[in-house]
């Protein structure tokens, strides 16, 4: 590990390493610090927060299909009070990066809730969930329409001078097309990938496994179509990418980065594992000095094609 | 709540689906309490995916014991094991039964493979305690004893004991208990659960129950295991919340 550099930027966002844990898996950090330790951990992102709380969707929510599993919590949170007096003061605590992911039904929904939050020095950067499928307004019907993505980016980023990460759909027949309208609307950078919609059926009642009748499937399962997404974006923009899809281990991470990820977020492995982004952190420093890699930003993008 | 890397021990077949086994897991014995579960990994790799989800039926020194029916992949692995094998475990998790509190005697309600957590429980509370366990099944050899003290049992076939639904037979019994100040300890199927939950609240009995319900990580990350709480304005986790939740706390 002598020596080696494993910190990265990703359009401003500064991390000691590029490993982030992703929205909606790990909520608020608490219940995974008593399993890991956070200081090591590159940066968080939090659930997505939205101006009310939400209540969430009623049970089934998940199912496990091969490989995967497939959610539908409908973006249960505690609304953005509670974020502010409840879970930013417990966060604040660990050395990392904290970035706010929100959640929004209206483009002036979105401008509110970082409007609100910019001026907490906690926080380093927002990443705004265009791409949620599992709820009826906001979500997916914006991370659809290259316009409204343009708009929201353009409107928060006037309000804040912190990074604004887009997180992108790979429901969407062109992700790269999303991902220029980001950098041209001054985006810093986008996530990729959000997760696709799936679904699953009792064979015997007919009925869907999960009561929203689909879901946003996760896990190793999709991680070859994220591999693909961030390649796509990576061969068409210059804007940064932090790759999501699939990363179990440090090889998949590995993996992600040459695709042409900046920094990736673990999201599905933390409900299995609580402690593998410290393994993947060790992971990849033995990778970089096996292969006398100096700085871990030279993997990004480093495919041979 | 610890992660602990424990050592398969044995496995017993206590009738024709009920399966016992003990694991050697030294941290995680000693910090658990009656009610709790564990989150186990029964594969190496992807297949099956996500931990699966056990209560603790017994803590014996540095072993857990659990009690399990093969119901899918999951459980068939876990029954694969030999003996020396590894098992990577998540526990103790959730909350665990009251058992302090003012009481003579404490009423287990057990509803098939429910019987689970009450053999650990048994031997948790406090000496002074008067103890009888209500257990129910669709037949007989669906009815699950194992660890069980002063046992009534009720089949709905009638193959054993009292002809009908547990609730129902507790509701008989209970008058002879009643002079005692009793506290009711539960687990068992959704229908069972909802059946003594309303009795409970109509006749004021203290009355705890235990939940189950499918998730992925078993510690509150995934948000995937809600109950909705009584007054209906939110949901409540069954892994991190419960899986032990007051009778007129939730909705179900």
């Amino acid at each position: 590990m002598n020596g080696i550099d494993l910190s990265v930027n990703v359009g401003g966002l500064k991390l000691k390493n590029p490993v982030l844990l992703a929205s909606g898996t790990v909520g608020y950090g608490n219940e995974i610090a008593e399993f890991t330790d956070l200081n090591k951990i590159g940066g968080i992102v939090t659930k997505s927060v939205s101006l009310k709380p939400r209540k969430g969707n009623p049970p089934q929510r998940i199912v496990e299909t091969p490989s995967g599993m497939l959610n539908a919590i409908g973006l249960a949170n505690v609304g953005i009070e509670k974020f502010i007096t409840e879970k930013i003061p417990f966060l604040k605590k660990y050395d990392t990066a904290l970035i706010c992911n929100i959640a929004a039904s209206t483009v002036e929904e979105y401008v509110e809730c970082v409007r609100i939050l910019k001026d907490e020095d906690a926080i380093k950067a927002f990443e705004i969930n265009v791409s949620c499928p599992n709820v009826k307004e906001g979500g997916l019907e914006f991370g659809n329409d290259l316009k409204a993505v343009g708009r929201i980016t353009e409107k928060v980023k006037s309000v804040t001078d912190k990074p604004v990460i887009i997180k992108l759909s790979p429901n969407v027949s062109k992700i790269s097309e999303f991902a220029k309208v980001v950098k041209q609307s001054g985006g810093d950078a986008v996530s990729a990938i959000n997760t696709l919609v799936g679904t699953s059926f009792d064979i015997n009642t007919r009925r869907p496994k999960i009561k929203n009748i689909t879901g946003g499937l996760s896990g190793p399962a999709i991680k070859p179509v994220a591999l693909a997404k961030v390649l796509e974006i990576k061969r068409n923009s210059d804007i940064p990418i932090i790759g999501i899809g699939g990363i179990m281990n440090w090889k998949d991470a590995v993996e992600m980065m040459i695709v042409g990820a900046s920094a990736f977020q673990i999201g599905t492995v933390n409900f299995i594992n609580p402690n593998a982004g410290l393994e993947i952190i060790s992971g990849l420093a033995e990778y970089c000095e096996k292969h006398n890699i100096k700085k871990i930003s030279e993997l990004t993008g480093s495919y041979q094609i | 709540m610890i992660n602990e890397f424990s050592v398969f021990r044995s496995i017993d077949k206590i009738n024709d689906s009920t399966h016992l086994i003990k694991v050697y897991s030294p941290s995680i014995a000693a910090s658990a309490k009656p009610g709790q579960f564990c989150n186990i990994k029964v594969s190496d790799n992807n297949f099956p995916l996500l931990r699966r989800p056990f209560s603790i039926c017994d803590v014996n020194g540095d072993e857990i014991h659990f009690l399990f029916d093969i119901h899918g992949e999951g459980t068939r692995l876990l029954c694969n094991k030999k003996n020396g094998d590894t098992l990577d475990i998540l526990g103790p998790l959730g909350s665990g039964f009251k058992i302090e509190g003012d009481y003579d005697t404490a009423v287990i309600v057990a509803g098939g493979l429910g019987s689970a957590p009450f053999p650990f429980l048994i031997k948790k509370l406090p000496a002074n305690k008067k103890i009888v366990s209500f257990v129910g099944g669709r037949s007989k050899d669906l009815v699950l004893t194992y660890g069980l003290k002063n046992v009534f049992t009720a089949t709905d076939d009638g193959s054993d004991g009292f002809n009908g639904t547990v609730v129902e037979l507790l509701k008989m019994e209970l008058e002879n208990f009643s002079k005692n100040k009793i506290r009711i300890f539960s687990c068992g199927p959704n229908p069972m659960l909802k059946a003594l939950q309303l009795f409970s609240i109509q006749n004021n009995y203290d009355c705890q129950l235990s939940l189950e319900s499918a998730m992925a990580c078993g510690f509150g990350i995934c948000q995937g295991c809600p109950v909705e709480s009584a007054d209906g304005e939110s949901y409540l986790l069954v892994c991190k919340d419960g899986p032990i939740f007051n009778a007129d706390q939730v909705k179900l």
